[in-house]
């Protein structure tokens, strides 16, 4: 296994903690990081997977760094509308989610 | 190929350790140190411009905006309970 | 109950993992060999670095489209209605106009220009370009703010939404003019490195200004000057 192959298979297991973590946590800020950490892990795998046989690749590098640029304008996006809903609701959590989290008891 | 099998390591617990810990100032700050082993990771893998872009806009830019967004909620919480 | 739930999101996640990679190292080794392609074509392409290459020659459209998504996130974020605090900060303004930080701001500042203007400049050649150079003067934007040199947008003038769409419009109007003898996009080769410059140095000054724009638009307005 080539070191590029491991990052690969990291990129997996970091996609799919990061899936755990936006199913499980309620806040939203912890949702915006669990999606970071799910953008990485892919990115990881673009770029890891594509250079498997150990010889740099430049195009998966291109779409990574075009990738990591819309991230953060994600990102930024998100933020702003956690911000409004702090405004309007008091706290940083989805009401509807509230209500399934309450019925639960989770 | 040990480094880099320690880099994986690294990544993944500052991973699960940002996404679990109770306290939000320390999620944030253990995110920014993900994104500079992510940093890291891809000077390992032969991609310096993701590198520098990574750890420029992942890592700084991120960490600010959620900063800054931590500071909002804890300043909206201070004015609700007085 | 919760116990319960949480545990089976564990397992079902870690199926899902391991899926993914059992069905990762299952597959073929790749049939077209890309590296060697765009090495082939890289004498044409008017750079001599393959990413900066990809990014604005083979791909450019990509990049193009990026922009105008980079662009189209910053007018929702400015679309949304500002936060109205009734309570100054007083601590963090105060904190603002501390004079050591204002002074690192002053020093690091042309610093981070020159960096950025290096950046754009070797991305030919060695790993830079447009995106490292936006992204460095993005970050002397934010240590200018945080140093209270800069204030929060509340709402864009003119000369700042012109800068704002520069960058897209000067790649639009560079593929258009282009597009008139030959298909979108496709550089004559004599000319493909200064487009690419051309091309470059207004991305750099958008991204730049996007990028800080998502900061300081997102930033308390209620700040005590």
């Amino acid at each position: 296994m080539s070191a590029a192959l491991l990052y690969a298979l990291a990129g997996v297991a970091l996609f799919v903690i990061g899936v755990a973590a936006l199913i499980l946590q309620a806040h939203l800020l912890r949702k915006i990081l669990a999606f970071n950490v799910m953008g990485s892990g892919v990115f990881l795998v673009l770029v890891g997977f594509g250079q498997r046989s150990g010889v740099p690749d430049p195009v998966p590098q291109a779409m990574v760094l075009t990738g990591i640029v819309v991230a953060l304008a994600a990102t930024a996006l998100a933020l702003a509308l956690a911000r409004r809903l702090l405004d309007l609701n008091g706290e940083m959590r989805l009401p509807e989610e509230e209500i399934v989290r309450d019925r639960l008891d989770v | 190929m040990i480094f880099d099998l320690l880099l994986v390591t690294a990544l993944l617990v500052s991973a699960v350790h940002a996404l679990s810990t109770p306290d939000l100032f320390r999620a944030v700050v253990l995110f920014i140190v993900f994104g500079l082993l992510m940093a890291l990771a891809w000077a390992r893998l032969n991609a310096p411009d993701i590198a520098l872009a990574e750890a420029a806009i992942g890592a700084a830019l991120t960490g600010a905006l959620l900063l800054d967004a931590l500071g909002h909620l804890h300043q909206k919480r201070r004015e609700r309970s007085p | 109950m919760k116990t319960l739930l949480v545990a089976s999101v564990f397992v079902l996640a870690g199926v899902l993992g391991l899926a993914l990679g059992w069905s990762m190292l299952d597959l073929p080794a790749t049939a077209v060999k890309l590296p060697v392609e765009v090495k082939a074509q890289l004498a044409v392409s008017g750079v001599a670095h393959p990413v900066t290459a990809v990014l604005l020659n083979f791909r450019g459209y990509d990049t193009l489209l990026e922009i105008a998504v980079l662009l189209l996130a910053l007018l929702a974020i400015l679309a949304l209605p500002q936060a109205t605090s009734s309570v100054e900060r007083c601590p963090a303004s105060a904190n603002r106009m501390n004079p050591m930080l204002q002074t690192v701001a002053r020093l690091l500042v042309p610093l981070m220009v020159l960096v950025a203007g290096y950046v754009l400049w070797a991305g030919a050649y060695r790993p830079g370009g447009a995106f490292q150079a936006g992204a460095v003067l993005a970050g002397a934007g934010v240590l200018l703010h945080l140093a209270g040199l800069l204030p929060p947008w509340t709402s864009p003038g003119r000369a700042l939404r012109v800068g704002l769409a520069f960058g897209l419009l000067v790649f639009i109007a560079v593929a258009a003019a282009v597009m008139l003898q030959g298909t979108l996009l496709q550089y004559p080769p004599a000319w493909a490195g200064a487009l690419i410059l051309l091309i470059e140095a207004g991305l750099t000054v958008s991204l730049a200004l996007v990028l800080a724009g998502l900061y300081l638009a997102l930033t308390d307005t209620s700040v005590q000057q």
